[in-house]
């Protein structure tokens, strides 16, 4: 039999990329900054998940300038908004099966 | 076991993350008491200046026409509408304040935008109706607008939003079909909703 284990997603199983993705699916879009100011973690760090996120196309992005300044806002891919969903559904899962 | 309650944890840190990012949670239910008194104040001012002494119960036949009297109406209600913002903003930014949030963000902007669009629209709309001399039927529009505007922007703001925005979509229609009671209802739609709309989000959000 398979487990549930097996239905979570390698890549969201990091705390921090399952956080962006669940702010990316409760809103349109959302900015670098932003992003970086809500979940309180360093330029470098962020950069490096939105990175593994972008490479798995779970998020778009979209290069736009605000008075000449580089603007980068990102996006949930439908892939991406699959992927949250098994994963979740797989957290679940494993919740109800541990309290058994 | 262990494990498990990280997968809780989780759970719940996405779960407020996702209301946090999303939701304008700083909005003041204590302004919008004070819009409902600023908007009643203009209303009582309104039916002294052009009702009084007929009773403001009464069913009005006659609309009033003279250029002068509707200039100030709409004074009174730009008046109300400024007092009105400047309170939500003031309120609501020291609400962010306290809270350690950010009172300009882009959950802010963008309910900005959404509550602009029917605003302006019903605005302009309610601009040429009463140059066009429909002078009955503006209560109503700002009342349908407004209600327009608050369910647009509400996916961001607090559930009672939403319903009161409802109502006054349901109240402008009512009155637009009974425009002689139009002060009455914009008093009863500005005023009253308001202040009561306020009440609960004070007594829920505020404290």
């Amino acid at each position: 039999m398979k487990s549930p284990f097996d239905n979570l997603d390698k890549v969201l199983e990091h705390r921090a990329r399952l956080q962006i993705i669940s702010v990316l699916i409760a809103n349109e879009s959302f900015d670098f900054n932003s992003i970086k100011e809500l979940l309180a973690i360093t330029d470098g760090s962020l950069a490096t998940h939105m990175k593994a996120l972008e490479r798995e196309k779970y998020i778009t992005v979209i290069k736009t300038f605000i008075d000449r300044k580089p603007n980068t806002k990102y996006k949930v891919t439908e892939r991406g908004r699959g992927a949250f969903k098994r994963h979740l559904d797989a957290m679940e899962e494993l919740i109800k099966q541990q309290k058994k | 076991m262990n494990q498990n309650r990280t997968y809780q944890n989780d759970l719940e840190s996405i779960r407020k993350l996702m209301e946090r990012s999303s939701k304008f949670i700083s909005l003041s239910g204590l302004a919008g008491i004070l819009a409902g008194i600023y908007a009643l104040l203009g209303a009582c001012f309104v039916y002294y200046l052009v009702h009084y002494p007929v009773s403001p119960f009464e069913y009005r036949i006659y609309s009033i026409q003279k250029p002068w009297i509707i200039a100030q109406l709409i004074s009174v209600a730009f008046l109300v509408l400024t007092l009105s913002v400047l309170t939500g903003v003031w309120l609501s930014f020291k609400k962010a304040k306290r809270n350690g949030r950010a009172f300009w963000d882009s959950t802010s902007k963008r309910i900005l935008i959404n509550l602009l669009i029917p605003l302006a629209s019903g605005g302009v709309f309610i601009l040429i109706l009463l140059w066009n001399g429909h002078f009955g039927i503006a209560a109503p529009a700002c009342l349908i607008f407004y209600g327009l505007a608050l369910l647009n922007a509400s996916p961001n703001l607090f559930e009672e939003v939403r319903y009161l925005g409802y109502s006054e979509i349901v109240l402008g229609l009512i009155s637009a079909a009974l425009p002689g009671y139009g002060l009455l209802f914009w008093s009863f739609g500005f005023g009253v909703l308001h202040i009561i709309y306020g009440s609960v989000m004070y007594k829920r959000y505020d404290k």
